[in-house]
């Protein structure tokens, strides 16, 4: 039997390179010693990718992509298929957990500098794969045809129309294919959610790990393990990828869908924050809900979004907060990678950061009052300034001159913008606001003109083991 | 084979214009595809006018009625509220109308109407196309004790008076839209058809 299929591997690798691929990508791939924790997610989120795929795939089998009937369709899904109501909620649960997965797979990048180079490309993948996502979680939110789900696409769709010179107008008009959000734009939202985006993401996905795999992985210590290679040529800090990760990754798809079960079992819904209540209630277009917000995974750019009283601006700096991502890799130059090494200072960036990011995600879930919008605002500001932090930290060769310098011009350009968008009627809330970002960059732009707390410590040749 | 020597430029020449004559005939195929977005035509007949009859509203009611898939509004104004639309010019962002392309020229004028007391609109904010909410300066609001009644867009907090328009400050960067209207009679009007148009 051995013998058997040992001839009838033999038979195939001389026709197609499966030993060749296999332990390319796995069985002689060598991967850092020293991973941790945080890299289960890159491959929870193939995982994600997967059972995205089949249950959608078995939605498609019972759902109506039609103005008509998609509610009723999603509401037969849930009652009369059998088994459809654990289909469903494993598709709508799947992807919130996307996002959670993606988001911390990102903040680990952030942290450990695995965007740098040789890995730009990575990112820049990975990024593009995170738009898809965004792209294919937004249509497909909309064809439970609910009242979020139309009102949703309405606000996200008038987005583009805030495009000058009638370029907007028009091409909102295209993507609809109607004067308002219609049949016509459910149905194609269904054809691009189901086939056209799944295809490219698959795509994306494969160059991704195919990117990665050229250069290697980054470690929490941000060694590059190809420098030290033992006399067999391996690196000395490698090892296998199988069996050593594909053994601890099923520990984490354990763990992973422990507490996936858990949501999908107990709380599908999860309280409003993975399918919204008023989604519950067919699209009526003449009456936007009283509350309107998206899924909790767009929120930190609506934020942004709603926190800008012009609305060629707002929508500027919505895709910008997004543009300034994908720079990533060449607005955080520094040589070293990993947050390990770096200065104090840069810690608490990365932690004010992240804050920033949570708190302006709660505030798009928040109605539009006066407070909340001029505090999103204010953390607008801590996210666009975190990346020009970021660029200025890149050289530690600087003098106290030079922060000095960007202190004074960035708080003039801080005054400047609130002047000009002084409103008499909140005066006091402006003013009070400004000590945030005052104070900010006070921390992190006097802190490394005066103290030595954005001293990075020396890397180390191979990783450390404690 | 032949065994003269490859010529160069000819083979550059040979390439670089199959690339274009190809890129041309790709552009050709893609307009079929990028076209059948456009709205079909059944989209575009379906835009007929709307007749409505609001003679049984009050002074401060509104109807909501469905014209193009958009929500219209009709609202009857009193006296006191036309008379209040005067006082606030300095916090609007358009109080006279200037934008052209947001009401019909009779419309264009202090109260945006035909009949002072009747504002027809359409009910889509200006900024990303949610609908705003009705509320009247006695109804239950967060906006202000001085709040004199208007519109508000619950999802980016945009401000309109009574007249549909727009307050400073408040991401919405125009007035309300006023439909082309015209009086059938006292209490009838049509939405679609141009006030004078046949």
């Amino acid at each position: 039997m051995n013998k058997l299929l040992t001839c009838l591997l033999g038979w195939v690798d001389d026709r197609f390179p499966l030993t060749k691929l296999w332990n390319e990508h796995l069985a002689k791939y060598y991967a850092p010693k020293n991973f941790n924790f945080w890299y289960f997610f890159g491959s929870l989120a193939l995982l994600v990718l997967v059972m995205q795929l089949l249950t959608g795939i078995w939605l498609t089998m019972h759902y109506k992509p039609d103005a008509e009937r998609a509610f009723a369709s999603v509401e037969y899904i849930m009652r009369d298929v059998d088994w459809g109501w654990l289909i469903r909620y494993l598709h709508s649960t799947g992807a919130s957990a996307f996002f959670v997965v993606v988001y911390l797979h990102m903040f680990r990048g952030l942290v450990y500098g695995s965007f740098k180079q040789p890995r730009e490309l990575i990112w820049l993948f990975g990024m593009a794969i995170y738009m898809l996502l965004m792209a294919e979680a937004f249509m497909g939110y909309l064809l439970p045809w609910g009242q979020m789900s139309f009102w949703g696409a309405q606000v996200i769709i008038s987005l583009f129309g805030a495009l000058p010179f009638g370029i907007g107008e028009a091409l909102s008009l295209w993507i609809r294919g109607d004067y308002v959000v219609s049949d016509a734009t459910l149905n194609r939202f269904f054809s691009l959610h189901v086939i056209a985006l799944p295809l490219v993401l698959v795509g994306l996905v494969a160059a991704h790990v195919m990117a990665l795999h050229e250069v290697g992985s980054n470690n929490p210590d941000g060694v590059e393990i190809k420098k030290v290679k033992g006399s067999d040529g391996i690196p000395k800090d490698g090892i296998p990828f199988h069996p050593y990760y594909t053994v601890k990754d099923i520990m984490g798809v354990i763990a992973f869908l422990f507490f996936f079960a858990f949501v999908v079992f107990f709380v599908p819904e999860m309280g409003g924050w993975f399918l919204e209540h008023a989604n519950f209630v067919p699209a009526n277009p003449l009456k936007t809900p009283e509350h309107i917000a998206p899924v909790w995974y767009f929120t930190p750019f609506y934020a942004i979004l709603r926190a800008i009283p012009d609305k060629l601006i707002g929508v500027m700096a919505m895709g910008g907060s997004i543009g300034c991502l994908f720079l990533l890799p060449w607005i955080d130059r520094h040589p070293v990678k990993s947050i390990r090494f770096r200065s104090p200072l840069f810690f608490w960036l990365i932690t004010v950061f992240i804050l920033s990011f949570v708190i302006l995600g709660y505030l798009g879930t928040q109605p539009a009052t006066m407070v909340f919008t001029e505090t999103g605002f204010r953390l607008a500001e801590l996210y666009f300034t975190f990346f020009l932090i970021l660029a200025i930290y890149s050289s530690e060769s600087r003098g106290a001159g030079a922060y000095i310098s960007w202190f004074v011009v960035l708080v003039g350009a801080l005054l400047v913008i609130d002047f000009l968008r002084f409103d008499p009627v909140k005066s006091s809330l402006i003013m009070g606001s400004a000590l945030l970002p005052l104070a900010y960059l006070a921390v992190f732009l006097l802190g490394p003109a005066f103290t030595r707390l954005n001293e990075s410590r020396p890397v180390p040749e191979r990783v450390v083991w404690k | 084979m032949s065994e003269k020597e490859v010529d160069l430029r000819r083979r550059r020449f040979l390439t670089s214009s199959v690339s274009v004559v190809g890129g041309v005939g790709a552009a050709f195929v893609a307009v079929p595809f990028v076209a059948s977005w456009q709205p079909s035509e059944r989209a575009k007949a379906i835009g007929a006018p709307v007749e409505v009859e609001f003679g049984k509203l009050e002074k401060g009611q509104m109807l909501r009625v469905k014209w193009r898939g958009k929500p219209v509004w009709v609202l009857r104004r009193g006296a006191e509220t036309l008379s209040a639309l005067e006082k606030q010019a300095d916090l609007l962002r358009d109080p006279g109308s200037d934008v052209v392309a947001q009401q019909p020229g009779y419309a264009q004028n202090a109260h945006r109407s035909i009949k002072p007391e009747i504002l027809v609109l359409v009910g889509i904010c200006t900024h990303l196309g949610c609908s705003p909410q009705y509320i009247k300066s006695n109804d239950p609001h967060a906006l202000g004790d001085d709040w004199p009644g208007g519109f508000f867009c619950p999802c980016h907090g945009s401000k309109f008076d009574l007249a549909g328009r727009v307050y400073k400050s408040v991401p919405a960067p125009s007035n309300l839209v006023v439909p082309p209207h015209s009086f059938l009679s006292d209490t009838r009007i049509v939405i679609g058809v141009d006030q004078g148009a046949a």
